[in-house]
């Protein structure tokens, strides 16, 4: 039992409808793993569900052995999961700054005064805003308000990072930017889940790719090998294509 | 975090003579201005005690009559029994026992929801207590004799405005303000770095009842004989909210900047026009939240920004000329 984040039939049902269904997979220290699927297969739900924002109708969820899946957010983030969110989420009446140092004080890592701010420039500055630890964070542009929810997500000092479509809506050169910003912490060694329509993306990061499709798991594996699947080309393209 | 600041100083030393400035009210000022100061420094308390918790978390609460009364009580029914700070004391612990149930039960509810509530609330123990004394004892209200005049009934409110300012201040730097800050920025964000939201509002909303329940002690030798629509009265709760608002709560001393001129027209009101009272805080209502939504400290804050700004902007024209 040495993976890092265990998830074991995990369903949520939202009334009749199920959103995600007995999905099981495991993850090993260090991976980086694309979670993929139409719209509406349960993707984000399952996020939801490993960072707490929901919780699980039935199934575990377990981080480094411990069961995480009940608990609230606030008590799994404590254990070291963090977060960004699909529809991207600053702070808009705090400072750049205060928004890194919002990740750092409650959560998995512990720092307050002048050590947190140390933590918060030193991210600030590996997300590339350096010196932009006074802006105000409601001006900022889309790129910008990304980066800064990935340092403050980081600023928790994650043991699973969840990226929800971190790098959906970037334009082409900023795509360029945020791919290599992932890859950097990749090779840092982070365990990273990403919730992801950006195929190039997925392509050039991920070791193995997770594909579901309305609520189930069809498909779990090596990155070309998973996108070659028919039942996968059948799940985003229909029946004709497979 | 850190050592105050030099203008953190600055601010103290000048309340201080402020507030020594005013407990020597009494020995100047006529009867007249001293029981309006009494009526400035009580609804600072207020004002500045509610603004702790809901200039934050932006829960707009109207459980203040509550707490007020659950203190007025307090004494009212300890009076015989226990020296008058004691009963302090204890008036400031049973309104924040009230907070903390009500908190754990409401704080749950959001937005208009939670306004509703805390409304009813002050209505129910209004009413519980009310039925209580009709049935349980042999009259409505209660006695309050102390040797208590107006001068002391103004320094213990002194004392305890100084309380307010420096717990305020404490909470704004500690990581409990901070929590605070961020839950009423965005409450999803907040649970997930890892704040107990529940909890920290809880908390915050018994500190800030405790305050209240406190001031409805200091101002129950004033009444003399207290009873529930007195004590209970809905009209403060609107009042504290509307100055609060007034001032502005994104600093510790906005509310201030409310209470002063709302306390002195309300005064006026009531001295001229007794009976329209009502009209005036509605009206009061409209135009703080059509004019100055974030209140006279928020405009201030704005027009300084719109200065900055002009000034940049007049910075690099002069560069590219």
């Amino acid at each position: 039992m040495n993976h890092v984040l265990s998830v074991a039939g995990a369903t949520k049902k939202f009334g009749g409808l199920v959103a995600v269904n007995e999905v099981s997979f495991d993850i090993n220290e260090g991976e980086l793993i694309g979670l993929i699927g139409p719209n509406g297969s349960g993707k984000t739900t399952l996020l939801n569900l490993i960072s707490g924002a929901l919780k699980p109708t039935s199934g575990n969820i377990s981080l480094n052995g411990a069961l995480i899946s009940g608990q609230p957010a606030h008590k799994i983030a404590r254990q070291g999961i963090s977060r960004t969110f699909q529809l991207v989420k600053v702070l808009p009446g705090l400072t750049a700054r205060e928004n890194v140092i919002a990740g750092a004080v409650f959560g998995h890592t512990h720092v307050w005064g002048d050590e947190a701010e140390e933590l918060a420039e030193s991210l600030l500055e590996k997300v590339g805003l350096s010196d932009r630890g006074d802006s105000p964070t409601g001006a900022m542009t889309y790129i910008d308000q990304k980066r800064l929810e990935l340092a403050r997500a980081l600023a928790g000092n994650p043991s699973v990072l969840l990226l929800d479509e971190w790098l959906a809506g970037l334009n082409p050169s900023e795509l360029k930017i945020g791919i290599s910003l992932i890859r950097d912490l990749r090779n840092e060694g982070l365990t990273i889940i990403m919730v992801e329509h950006v195929m190039d993306a997925i392509r050039s990061l991920c070791d193995r790719c997770v594909v579901m499709s309305s609520g189930v798991k069809i498909a779990d594996g090596e990155v070309n090998q998973v996108l070659a699947d028919p039942e996968v080309v059948r799940a985003y393209l229909g029946d004709a294509d497979a | 975090m850190s050592l105050p600041t030099t203008r953190e100083w600055q601010i103290a030393v000048g309340g201080l003579i402020v507030l020594i400035g005013v407990a020597l009210v009494p020995f100047f000022g006529s009867g007249y201005v001293l029981s309006l100061t009494v009526n400035i420094a009580m609804y600072t308390v207020l004002c500045t005690a509610w603004a702790m918790f809901s200039g934050p978390t932006h829960y707009i609460s109207l459980a203040t009559a509550a707490f007020f009364g659950i203190g007025t009580y307090a004494v009212g029914l300890g009076l015989e029994t226990l020296p008058f700070p004691v009963l302090v004391l204890v008036a400031g612990a049973c309104a924040a026992a009230l907070a903390a149930v009500v908190g754990i039960a409401t704080l749950r509810l959001s937005g208009v929801y939670f306004v509703i509530f805390t409304l009813g609330l002050a209505e129910l123990v209004k009413q519980v207590v009310t039925w209580w004394q009709t049935n349980f004892t042999t009259s409505v209200g209660l006695y309050v004799f102390t040797d208590f005049r107006e001068q002391h009934i103004l320094w213990m409110l002194l004392g305890l405005a100084a309380l307010v300012f420096i717990t305020s201040w404490a909470i704004s730097r500690s990581k409990l303000g901070f929590a605070m800050r961020i839950i009423g920025n965005d409450e999803t964000v907040a649970k997930h770095v890892g704040i107990d939201t529940a909890r920290a509002k809880v908390l915050l909303f018994v500190i800030s009842g405790a305050f209240i329940g406190m001031v409805g002690a200091i101002l129950a030798p004033r009444f003399a004989y207290v009873e529930p629509p007195s004590a209970f009265n809905t009209m403060i709760s609107f009042q504290v909210v509307i100055m609060a608002l007034l001032g502005g709560t994104n600093r510790i001393w906005g509310p201030l900047v409310g209470v002063i001129p709302f306390t002195i027209l309300m005064d006026q009101m009531t001295a001229y026009f007794p009976n329209h009272t009502p009209i005036v805080i509605g009206l009061a209502f409209l135009a703080i939240v059509y004019v100055l939504p974030h209140g006279v400290t928020g405009l201030m804050a704005d027009l300084g920004k719109l200065r900055k700004r002009f000034k940049l902007v007049a910075a690099n024209a002069g560069e590219g000329a």
